[in-house]
């Protein structure tokens, strides 16, 4: 018969010893082994590009001189640390950028997803589109919808083509959204790589007020969020939960991108929603769904890979927030509307 | 912070431990400082109610478990930003972009940005750490170009000297020296991954005379030879010397650095050139900047075009016997206004030693050497 107090001893040996192994390993992040869901033949397709063009003549060399030596915006920050532009009202000159963009006959493409009751939107986010999304340029809306059928004819400009691209409807709104990466990249390496140079992804929730122009185009541009520009980076609702994809913990971030607009080169847009779509791939595979859905998985990759441009609130505006001193002119926003009505 | 020793602040014991042994203990009624409860619990623990064999149980526990919070400390990751190794990175954190609003300029009393959306370099407006973290990725190799013919030799050992410890510091660089005189050059030591290559040029019938063939020079041997070895290039003029590091800040498809001249009083006097005769000419009231000819350069495909260009430009020039207000530079300026270079240098990047520098510039990285008989 082993005695009380050999099984004390050793039931208090083992406490210690767990409590010891817990104290050392256990508040380590856990990695689960990500395993991907069948992945669709894209991810292996070898992309042939159009002819990359870059700024090269500025054929109409003459203007005023600028007066340059004058800091046009001093109230913001221009330029990021790793020197990328930050794109605000005063800060580039309209003219110059039209004269170098306009000979090398670009194309852009515009994504946009009008699933469920969204259609509604369509009408309103085109309209003003027409008026002021780079006016002058050739357009093509890549409008995804799982009703082809509701989108009423809109009067377009000449050079611009509305391409309604049929997808699944998912049962909610957040998969839905998440979704959009998967359905932007496979579209990319299907069609779009072929027709557009640069590429826009833009919710379709929203309307155009003022112009938008040239100064956007860059080979990886993302749109720094309303609502998070003006807070310190402890305060940005990144995922924070380490056993996502997205976790993005204390201490790193540069600014809080918003998901409504992101864009580039047709080819860093293939990359960057491509390695979107396999992050959100591991996170379901665990089973955790980040905070802000593929607005943080879009953080995370941005902060890696960080943006050659970066375009102001102006271009991701919330008419719900005051506008302050900061903002001169806004040029995309949401429209107000129930979001309760309208999601599933 | 205190200071680092292999990454880890010197910390003293924590005194976390302290709290958990109270818990255990229990019964301990000990207050005071660490020093008395180790005396309490060596010396007087059979007041405190446990034997003495259990005390020094619990000291040894406590010494092993504070000696794991040591070196595996459990709190939440303080912000570890890298020990600024040079003062450059002083101005950075005084402006840190999680303290206050990210939003707030770093500098407001100079253009960062020109207004085709190309940004300007100047001390405090970027990052070496990230720009330093996005090259490597690309495996990268950058060269500079430079001449020293005739009286220039007596400039290399002071270029090269300086050039091996501050340009592009722990990056692959090929120093491309074009001379007359290959067995002049001294003998010089070269840090493991950067390389000098000399290539002599005197007696070369394309070139009879050197000092005015430089653009034609490079676009030739970018043609035949750079553009399969490196994939930046930089055009440095002999007579200069590097005081600060120049890192991988300057890396962009075209970069032009701002003359010296153009912050100073008398920026008229380096202008462009106005006569409509010469293929430099810039009508007046245009264009943006003054650049200088001492430290220009890109990725290799619009290097050549700019040496092409201005080639080109001087030839004609030439056969009409004119000759553009300051040479070569003039038709760098020409070519520059009608394709805006993609990032500017500032001053700093390369100052002429003449001039007393204005308080925007915080730092010289690179200074003219006064030319001695150097023609």
């Amino acid at each position: 018969m082993i005695s009380k107090k050999v099984v004390m001893g050793s039931l208090v040996c083992l406490g210690v010893v767990t409590a010891f192994i817990w104290a050392t390993i256990g508040n380590r992040k856990v990695h689960y082994l990500p395993y991907y869901l069948p992945c669709p033949e894209i991810f292996s397709i070898k992309l042939q590009y159009t002819e990359e063009k870059l700024i090269q003549l500025f054929p109409q060399l003459f203007y005023q001189q600028p007066r340059v030596l004058a800091p046009k915006r001093q109230d913001v920050l221009t330029v990021t640390p790793w020197l990328a532009p930050i794109v605000w009202e005063g800060t580039f000159n309209p003219e110059i950028l039209e004269s170098a963009y306009r000979p090398l006959n670009l194309t852009i493409g515009v994504t946009a997803f009008a699933v469920g009751k969204y259609t509604r939107f369509v009408r309103r986010f085109l309209e003003s589109a027409e008026q002021h999304f780079m006016r002058g340029y050739q357009v093509n809306y890549y409008l995804f919808t799982d009703s082809p059928g509701s989108i009423s004819g809109v009067q377009l400009q000449s050079g611009r083509t509305l391409v309604p691209v049929p997808i699944q409807k998912y049962s909610s709104w957040q998969e839905i959204s998440m979704r959009r990466m998967e359905a932007i990249s496979r579209h990319v390496a299907e069609v779009s790589h072929a027709e557009v140079h640069y590429l826009f992804c833009l919710d379709i929730d929203m309307v155009f007020h003022n112009s938008w122009g040239p100064e956007t185009l860059g080979d990886m541009v993302a749109a720094i969020h309303p609502g998070y520009f003006q807070v310190p980076r402890e305060q940005f609702p990144y995922e924070r939960r380490s056993s996502s994809a997205a976790f993005i913990p204390q201490g790193e971030g540069d600014f809080y991108y918003g998901g409504a607009v992101f864009g580039g080169s047709i080819s860093k847009v293939y990359e960057f929603t491509k390695a979107c779509h396999m992050t959100i791939l591991a996170d379901k595979a665990n089973g955790i769904m980040a905070a802000w859905q593929e607005e943080s998985h879009l953080n995370r990759h941005f902060l890696s890979h960080k943006p050659s441009k970066l375009l102001s609130p102006e271009y991701i505006w919330d008419d719900r927030k005051p506008k302050p001193p900061e903002i001169h002119l806004i040029r995309f926003s949401t429209l107000n509307k129930n979001y309760r009505e309208i999601r599933d | 912070m205190g200071d680092t020793q292999e990454g880890f602040a010197v910390l003293p014991l924590p005194q976390q431990v302290w709290g958990e042994k109270r818990k255990r203990t229990g019964a301990a009624q000990v207050r005071g400082l660490e020093g008395s409860l180790v005396y309490n619990l060596l010396f007087n623990a059979d007041k405190m109610g446990i034997s003495k064999l259990q005390g020094l149980a619990i000291l040894m526990t406590a010494g092993i478990s504070g000696a794991i919070w040591y070196h595996y400390p459990f709190s939440s990751a303080k912000d570890e930003e890298p020990t600024a190794s040079s003062e450059e990175d002083t101005a950075l954190r005084k402006s840190d972009l999680n303290e206050a609003s990210p939003m707030l300029p770093w500098r407001q009393d100079v253009p960062v940005l020109t207004p085709w959306l190309a940004p300007i370099v100047w001390e405090g407006t970027f990052s070496r750490d990230i720009l330093n973290a996005q090259y490597v990725q690309r495996n990268l190799v950058t060269g500079v170009v430079t001449f020293a013919v005739e009286k220039c030799v007596q400039f290399i050992e002071g270029f090269m000297r300086s050039a091996n410890q501050y340009f592009l510091a722990g990056h692959p660089v090929n120093f491309y020296l074009f001379t007359d005189n290959p067995e002049k050059i001294p003998p010089l030591q070269m840090a493991p991954e950067k390389r000098l290559l000399v290539i002599p040029v005197q007696n070369d019938p394309r070139w009879p005379d050197i000092s005015t063939s430089h653009m034609d020079i490079i676009s030739a041997y970018i043609h035949s030879h750079f553009q399969h070895e490196v994939d930046y290039l930089y055009s440095i003029d002999i007579n200069s010397q590097l005081l600060a590091p120049i890192g991988v800040e300057i890396i962009d498809a075209l970069v032009a650095t701002i003359s010296s001249w153009h912050l100073t009083p008398w920026y008229r006097h380096k202008s462009y050139e106005r006569r409509p005769a010469s293929r430099a000419a810039i009508p007046e009231g245009h264009g943006d900047f003054y650049y200088t000819a001492s430290f220009y350069g890109g990725s290799v495909a619009e290097l050549y075009k700019l040496t092409r260009a201005c080639s080109e430009g001087l030839r004609a020039d030439r056969e009409k016997g004119i000759e553009a207000r300051w040479h070569e530079e003039s038709h760098l300026n020409r070519y520059l206004v009608q394709h805006k270079p993609t990032r500017l240098l500032s001053p700093e990047y390369y100052w002429d030693a003449e001039l007393s520098a204005p308080r925007a510039i915080r730092v010289k990285r690179m200074c003219s050497v006064h030319r001695e008989s150097s023609r």
